[in-house]
């Protein structure tokens, strides 16, 4: 008869410590609370000059390229979308991870999303900051960005197509952004309010204050609340699939080969995730140490995101095949071209950086020494985002620059303005960052101590001798 | 001498979440109904021992969802086939097919803004001044204290009685707070 006795390791097998070290509830809020109220480190300062210099950079490469037109960049016939619009679906698939952790994982009970679940919302609603200046920008003339919503006006006189798929984009990327924010600070609330009343001078508490909206944590506070963020998670659901799929449409809906293909949506949705994992995982490990919450954040969150890069970076190795298979399957000898040319042809460098970073590099993460290794994960996000990057560029250059005609050949090359630009989100991408952990909390103090307590409870249904009896400090 | 200020209620200061429950079952079995409990995070089964009904905010969302249904709609239908009708590509100048994104998109949008903006107007948000914040630990309910406060405005609510009553049910500091 098999051996049915559970030992103390089985247990923590089957729950994972998702809280080191048992902190009492008040350690908790301590520990997330304290940077946001000790005095300005002198590193601070210098992470904001330096990365505030770089989004200087970006707001004047911008407002060179507005103040000159969009001939400052590489994009011309044939490659007509370049850079800009590479950088945009980049940046706004990064932004996917945040909605993925924060709704799905919520959705699906999965406990470990707690402690990260505020830093990859903040990601988002960053990476999506990001990506909305490229579109806008690349409409030639920004202050007409207007037109692309239905709004009434007299100097248009006209109504939006709505059959386009652009129009749909703007459409989709605005709720998503909406959304996104609303989700976030709703998520806020209540550890805002935990900031007001550890306030020590009448300045702060008046200023958290107003950010919580006077919140009282009362039970029909809490009720509503609870109801609110859950429906909100079941919103964002699909909003976050929608997104990308609505972005994949962009080009799926068009008559290009090697972006008229059925497989865009899933393939986008998949390796949105992909990227967006490896940058949580980039900024995860540099923030749990810096802020010492290593506690909180503990190698279980590292490893399961890891483990989702890992399915999602199969998943587009996968795509990857599939649409190689329909290139030849289909017969069609564009499609075919186009393939056998972007595996091969000018861009051939591209592709195969794009492969190595999204097909094998996550295989590594088969082996639990590598998905547990901090450096080996950190250098591997940076694989997964800099295959991602390419994996757009591959889609829009490769399809592009071999129009119909040989005539109408072409080889983009991007200019300064291009990579300084590109350069520079990554500088606002890293001030947001720096402004958010130095003002808010960046781990959700109230759900992680919900899980604490909840955690505690479940563990009575398991086998008496084989869980620590001693209870949750409370002080 | 002044008269003395209202009084807004009896607050119980807990130090864990199963007490609090513990107080809130013993409360309502000695016919308190006006209560309400100030917690860090939310109480598993608060709402069932305190007897309130479920949130009415799905209500509040549906009509969102509705309204932003009924507007994609009408708003694509309305420019493309009424006042600005173009041929583009010969497609249809209304169709669900091409619509449903937009149609998606603004029912998940509006369906948003009911669940937060409803959410602060059912709790009442926002609002900066409550009477519980006159009691003198209210900045612990936001860390790791638990408090009840039995409500003067219930029938059964005498200050001393129901301090008291507080006391013996384990609260570990008592506090009448004024209105």
């Amino acid at each position: 008869m098999a051996n049915l006795t559970f030992d103390p390791k089985d247990v923590a097998q089957l729950s994972p410590s998702l809280v080191d070290g048992r902190p009492s509830l008040h350690d908790v809020t301590e520990a997330v609370s304290i940077h946001t109220e000790i005095e300005t480190h002198r590193n601070w300062y210098i992470a904001l000059a330096i990365s505030g210099s770089v989004t200087l950079l970006l707001g004047s490469m911008l407002a060179y390229l507005i103040a000159t037109g969009i001939g400052v960049w590489g994009n011309n016939n044939p490659v007509g979308w370049g850079w800009d619009i590479t950088n945009f679906v980049f940046w706004i698939g990064i932004g996917h991870a945040g909605t993925l952790i924060s709704a799905i994982l919520f959705l699906f009970r999965q406990k470990w999303r707690t402690s990260i679940n505020r830093f990859a919302e903040a990601m988002t609603l960053f990476a999506v900051a990001c990506a909305g200046i490229y579109p806008l920008v690349h409409v030639g003339r920004p202050w007409r960005a207007y037109w692309l919503f239905p709004i009434p006006n007299a100097d248009l006189n006209m109504w939006q197509n709505f059959r386009s798929p652009l129009l749909w984009d703007v459409f989709a990327v605005s709720t998503y952004a909406t959304v996104s924010a609303l989700f976030w600070y709703v998520g806020l609330i209540p550890d805002l309010a935990t900031i007001r009343d550890r306030a020590t001078t009448k300045l702060r508490h008046t200023i958290y204050g107003i950010a919580s909206l006077g919140w009282r944590g009362s039970a029909t506070h809490w009720k509503n609340y609870e109801k609110a963020y859950m429906i909100l998670a079941g919103l964002s659901t699909p909003l976050v699939l929608s997104v990308h799929t609505i972005v994949s449409f962009d080009f799926a809906v068009s008559i290009i080969p090697g972006w008229h293909t059925t497989i865009f949506p899933p393939y986008f949705v998949a390796g949105a995730i992909f990227s967006g994992f490896a940058m949580v995982i980039t900024l995860m490990v540099i923030a749990r140490w810096v802020f010492k919450v290593e506690h909180l954040v503990t190698i279980t969150h590292l490893e399961n995101m890891n483990k989702v890069i890992l399915a999602t970076g199969t998943i587009v190795g996968y795509a990857y095949a599939t649409e190689f298979f329909i290139a030849w399957y289909s017969g069609n000898e564009y499609e075919k071209y186009t393939f056998i040319n972007r595996a091969m042809g000018p861009y051939a460098w591209a592709y195969w950086t794009m492969v190595s970073c999204n097909v094998i590099s996550p295989q590594f993460f088969w082996f639990k020494k590598l998905r547990t290794s901090i450096p080996f994960m950190f250098v591997l996000s940076i694989f997964v985002n800099i295959g991602m990057w390419f994996e757009r560029f591959v889609i829009i250059a490769t399809s592009l620059h071999r129009d119909f005609l040989p005539s109408s050949w072409g080889y983009f090359r991007p200019t300064i303005v291009d990579i300084l630009t590109f350069f520079g989100t990554f500088g606002l991408f890293i001030t947001l960052f720096v402004f958010f952990t130095r003002f808010l909390p960046i781990i959700a103090v109230s759900e992680v101590k919900g899980m604490m307590i909840q955690a505690e409870h479940e563990k009575h249904y398991l086998p008496a001798t084989t869980v620590s009896t001693e209870p949750v400090k409370v002080h | 001498m002044a008269a003395p200020s209202p009084i807004h209620g009896v607050v119980a200061d807990f130090d864990s979440p199963d007490t609090l429950l513990d107080a809130v079952k013993a409360a309502r079995a000695k016919g308190y109904t006006k209560m309400e409990a100030y917690t860090p995070f939310p109480i598993h089964g608060i709402d069932e021992a305190m007897g309130a009904k479920q949130s009415i905010l799905g209500y509040i969302v549906l009509c969102g969802s509705v309204t932003g249904f009924t507007t994609a709609i009408l708003l694509q239908w309305w420019t493309g086939s009424i006042v600005y009708p173009l041929v583009i590509s010969g497609k249809p100048f209304f169709a669900f097919e091409f619509g449903f994104p937009i149609i998606f998109e603004l029912t998940v949008l509006l369906s948003a803004f009911g669940a937060v903006f409803g959410m602060f107007g059912l709790n009442g948000l926002p609002r900066l001044n409550h009477p519980i914040f006159n009691y003198s630990g209210v900045a612990g309910s936001s860390d790791d204290r638990f408090l009840l406060v039995i409500e003067a405005s219930d029938r059964n609510f005498e200050v001393t009685a129901t301090r008291d009553f507080l006391a013996s049910l384990g609260a570990e500091k008592l506090e009448v707070i004024e209105a």
